[in-house]
């Protein structure tokens, strides 16, 4: 039987199986090969909450999308049009996921009465035709696996340990991927253990071959490369990217990065990475708690460090008394908040953007703080750097808000130099003259930064209200009313430091979606497909939320309607009405998962077709 | 540390005067009420900073919230009057990051103990190298008389009418229950033995924890009255002094010997008991600090005060910055080039 092959612009495939399964591994793997074959990509794993649920169950699914293509990917994908599922529970948890049509491998060893059972399904759904809707293709993968490492002589739980490589080797055949780059990889990572090298080796081979082999397929892919920008390129996940991106920004002010962080979901590989960078002079303090690594970071601070704390909403709420101290003592500090789904414990491993109006207001008195926002997981680099800048200069705590879709979400980066990132580097204040610890810069309002250890600058700060420039107590009323607005005056002026807002689309017309943080590329997917479709549509996306940028208030009249896309009840899109009286219109579902680019692309049409 | 901050230490001139006291002294007017305690903890901790021989600019004091608090502002020195309970973490973070000054923390019992008890017990585990004062005055001062967590059991105060139903802290039980390296005691009424204490507590490298018995004359006034006062004192107190027996009384003629483990009070002078048969006091004993330090709330037995447990382990800090050095000396300085580009990176051409 003859193969036929057709060429796909973009595909988004999903490997799931029970936690043990190692999809992340296998998705990984196909990221990579997708990668170095020049495909424009990104991806999104989702991992259950339970470290191990009960095996064969819902609630231990894990699963890795890819999302790849030979245009510009911009999120993980809506659907999937490949689901490979390793288990009953795997195929049942995703099914949903799945466009009509679309392909399904299962592995049918994970379809036995206790697999079926534990999946709440009362009859096999491979044989009562509720699949009919789709292509399925049924391999008895573990079957196939064993038979492959016969003469290996491993454990039977090796063995299943490694029937995902099976299950990769089938993929790679059908996308018209070789297996060389995962060969290297497994010859790398096992050097020390061959036999592991070996019978991955084998069985991917063996999945390859017997997709070429067995007639089942008829058809396979190809996804051309993409037109990248020239240049090395590394699969970042957005929670790496901050880790990095902190790094270069204490290595360009020429200060030591200190980071006081206390472990959550989804934030805590921002500590795992930064302990891992001690041959940067990188500090890390796993506190008690988040007051305690919040209160560290200032401590540090105070003494001369690029001090950051990371966290998600939980923990942020346990900080914000501490915020408060940042801003009164104006000392620069990076608060980093991996926003996952609330309140309280929440969805910890869902994504959310519920926390925007917290990090605008959540503290008591007029305690105003800079807000930033990244929008891709390679975006988390440029926007910690940016974060560090701004707190460094205007001697002030800065939020950076990314979420756990971002961070546990990743796409290709193209690796920056050293030489490329600009020197945020300023000097400390040694001139004992006329030292005064609250005198400002003229132009940014910032106070000088002066450390323990400068002879003749030896001063005391702290939680109570400062007595302008001098910088001791004061109750004095006007005083205090000079120092509130002094304060929000200094977060204001970061406008002027700032890039302009873009819109991406005419710069005028019917509809303006405004979107911030992770559902960047959702937006930009619906706005262009929207376009492609001759609609009035453009997509603005803010990065910069306290202060906005200054052409905000020219850009929004532009356009007869705005629409305002968050995953959360509208919190953006309150800003917005109060700072510029513009009557724009909310989409809000708050699922814990990313929107995907056709419910946007519907609320747009749903708007313009009321025009 | 970073090379700006290497920049200001290492081309720092530090002054080679002898300091006196008052040049500890800020320009700030102290604003306790009269006749606190809190005035003489000031005045000792002043006379002795000159013996430290650390240049003024090396030495900060971080507080939280409370009268005691108030402290750092007072102190011609760095210092950061930070927020309620939470200057051991501000401290230890500023440790962390320049381990070449010497660090304070100035607390009190509420501070300390109640909103800020956890950090403490952490710090105290952590062994980071800083010096805490803690002034207990056994009351909420700044916030005008509440019970603390170290109020007696059955205490009337402003939000206890019918007495507190607390069962108060022993402050250096508690201090060596968390692995606190160096743990003493001290009186404000008694200058000479709190210069001692803190002059120990600075001079010893881990964290040192000194509990500073403080008058608040306003809302709890006489609370150690019987420790401090002349009539009362010497049959009350028992010092501890490395090496030497437990002897104390008017006329150093009681003494405190093992019974099993349980400390009872001996007569020298009833002729059962000698000078050989009592407790000998011992820095390094670990299991006599907390035997000496659970005499403290028993009615029968001296109060112990002095130095229960001074024994030195690796500090926090010096662990974190070995670390760093180690990885340094083994690696090489990182390079961001590198560090870009590290893991599966590709090509596109
Ligand atoms: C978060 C917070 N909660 C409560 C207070 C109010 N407060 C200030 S000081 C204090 C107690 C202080 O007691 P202590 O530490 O014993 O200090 P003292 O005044 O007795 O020296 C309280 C409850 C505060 N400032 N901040
Ligand atoms: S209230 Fe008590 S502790 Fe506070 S200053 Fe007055 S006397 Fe001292
Ligand atoms: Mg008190």
């Amino acid at each position: 039987m003859s193969v036929e092959t057709k060429t796909l612009d973009e595909v988004t495939i999903r490997f799931a199986g029970d936690s043990g399964d190692g999809m992340q591994i296998t998705g990984s793997q196909f990221t990579s090969t997708s990668a170095v074959m020049g495909n424009d990509l990104s991806t999104l794993p989702d991992y259950p909450a339970e470290i191990r649920a009960p095996q064969g169950t819902l609630g231990g699914v894990s699963g890795f999308q890819i999302h790849f293509g030979s245009t510009a990917i911009n999120t993980p994908g809506d659907m999937c049009d490949v689901l490979v599922a390793m288990n009953a529970a795997a195929l049942k948890v995703n099914l949903r996921g799945l466009v009509d049509g679309g392909v399904i491998i299962v592995n049918t060893d994970g379809f036995n009465d206790k697999n079926l059972r534990s999946a709440g399904y009362d009859e096999s759904p491979l044989s009562n035709g509720s699949l009919s809707k789709y292509q399925v293709f049924p391999v008895d993968i573990s079957k196939l696996t064993e038979l492959a490492l016969a003469d290996m002589n491993l454990s039977s739980k090796v063995v299943d340990r490694t029937k995902n490589f099976f299950a990769l080797g089938m993929m790679y055949w059908m996308f018209n991927r070789q297996v060389e780059n995962t060969v290297e990889w497994l010859k790398m990572k096992f050097a020390k253990k061959p036999e592991i090298v070996e019978s991955n080796i084998r069985v991917l081979k063996a999945g390859w071959n017997y997709a070429e082999t067995v007639d089942i397929f008829t058809v396979r892919y190809d996804v051309k490369p993409a037109k990248l920008k020239a240049g090395r390129y590394r699969n970042l996940t957005g929670n790496s990217a901050v880790a990095l991106g902190l790094v270069a920004a204490a290595e360009k002010a020429k200060l030591d990065l200190f980071l006081g962080s206390y472990p959550i979901t989804p934030a805590s590989e921002i500590l795992h990475d930064l302990s891992g960078y001690k041959n940067f002079g990188v500090k890390t303090f796993q506190a008690e708690d988040e007051i305690a690594a919040i209160a560290s970071a200032i401590g540090a601070s105070f003494g001369g460090a690029l001090a950051v704390t990371t966290t998600s909403g939980p923990g942020l709420a346990l900080k914000t008394e501490a915020v408060g101290l940042a801003v009164m003592t104006e000392l620069p500090l990076v608060i980093v908040n991996v926003q996952r789904g609330g309140p309280s414990t929440g969805l910890p491993t869902k994504t959310e953007q519920a926390d925007l109006l917290q990090a605008l207001y959540g503290r008591n008195g007029e305690s105003p703080v800079p807000v930033l926002a990244a929008s891709t997981p390679s975006d988390c680099f440029y926007m910690a750097f940016e974060a560090a800048r701004i707190a460094l200069k205007y001697m002030t705590p800065v939020f950076l808000l990314t979420d756990g879709y971002l961070g546990n979400g990743s796409e290709p980066w193209l690796v920056p130099t050293e030489a490329e990132l600009p020197d945020i580097s300023k000097p400390f204040r040694t001139n004992p003259e006329n030292f005064q610890p609250y005198e400002r810069d003229d132009e940014t309002f910032a106070r000088e930064w002066a450390i323990p250890g400068t002879p003749g600058l030896e001063h005391r700060i702290g939680g109570l209200e400062k007595k302008n420039k001098a910088g001791s107590i004061s109750y004095d009323p006007e005083n205090h009313d000079l120092m509130i607005r002094i304060r929000a005056e200094k977060v204001e002026r970061i406008a002027n430091d700032i890039p302009l807002a873009k819109v991406d689309g005419d710069e005028s017309g019917d509809l303006l979606v405004i979107g911030w943080g992770g559902t960047y590329g959702a937006i930009r997917t619906a706005v262009e497909k929207r376009r492609a479709d001759g609609k009035s549509v453009s997509h603005l996306h803010l990065k910069y939320i306290n202060p906005m940028p200054k052409n905000i208030g020219e850009i929004l009249p532009k356009f007869k309607k705005i629409l305002v896309p968050e995953i959360n009840l509208g919190q953006l899109i309150k800003v917005l009405r109060e700072k510029f009286l513009v009557d724009a219109i909310g989409y809000n579902v708050v699922a814990g998962l990313p929107f995907k680019s056709t419910e946007i692309e519907q609320k747009i049409e749903e708007l313009l077709g009321g025009l | 540390m970073g090379k700006l901050v290497d920049d200001v230490v290492t081309q720092a001139e530090h002054a080679s005067v002898k300091y006196v006291a008052k040049d500890f002294a800020s320009d700030q007017e102290v604003r306790w009420c009269p006749g606190c305690g809190d005035y003489s903890i000031l005045a000792q901790m002043q006379r002795i900073m000159p013996d430290m021989n650390i240049p003024r600019e090396k030495i900060v004091f971080v507080s939280g919230i409370g009268c005691s608090s108030r402290f750092p502002y007072y102190m011609n020195t760095y210092g950061i009057h930070s927020i309620h309970g939470r200057a051991t973490a501000i401290a230890s973070g500023l440790k962390m990051a320049r381990p070449d000054l010497m660090v304070w923390v100035i607390t009190g019992d509420g501070d300390g103990l109640s909103i800020g008890g956890n950090h403490m017990i952490h710090l105290m585990r952590r062994n980071v190298d800083l010096n805490v004062v803690m002034f207990n005055n056994q009351i909420y001062g700044l916030t005008k008389g509440q019970y603390s967590p170290t109020s007696e059991f059955g205490k009337v105060t402003k939000s206890t009418p019918q007495g507190s139903i607390d069962y108060p802290f022993n402050p250096a039980a508690l201090a060596l229950g968390s692995s606190c390296a160096f743990v003493a005691r001290t009186l404000d009424r008694e200058p000479k033995h709190l210069q001692y204490v803190l002059k120990r507590a600075a001079e010893f490298k881990g964290t040192s924890y000194v509990e500073v018995y403080q008058n608040c004359n306003v809302f709890n006034d006489g609370a150690f009255f019987q420790f401090t006062e002349k009539e009362t004192k010497d049959d009350s107190v028992v010092y501890l002094e490395h090496g030497k027996p437990l002897v104390f009384g008017k006329n150093k003629d009681k003494g405190i010997k093992l019974d099993g483990f349980s400390p009872v009070v001996v007569s020298l002078t009833d002729g059962m008991h000698s000078i050989n048969d009592l407790l000998i006091h011992n820095e390094k004993d670990s299991t006599l600090a907390f035997i000496m330090a659970n005499m403290t709330y028993n009615a029968a037995l001296p109060r112990p005060v002095g130095i229960f447990q001074a024994i030195e382990r690796p500090t926090y800090d010096g662990e974190m910055s070995k670390q760093i050095d180690a990885t340094i000396s083994k690696r090489g300085r990182g390079s961001l080039d590198k560090l870009f580009a590290s893991g599966d990176t590709w090509m596109i051409q």
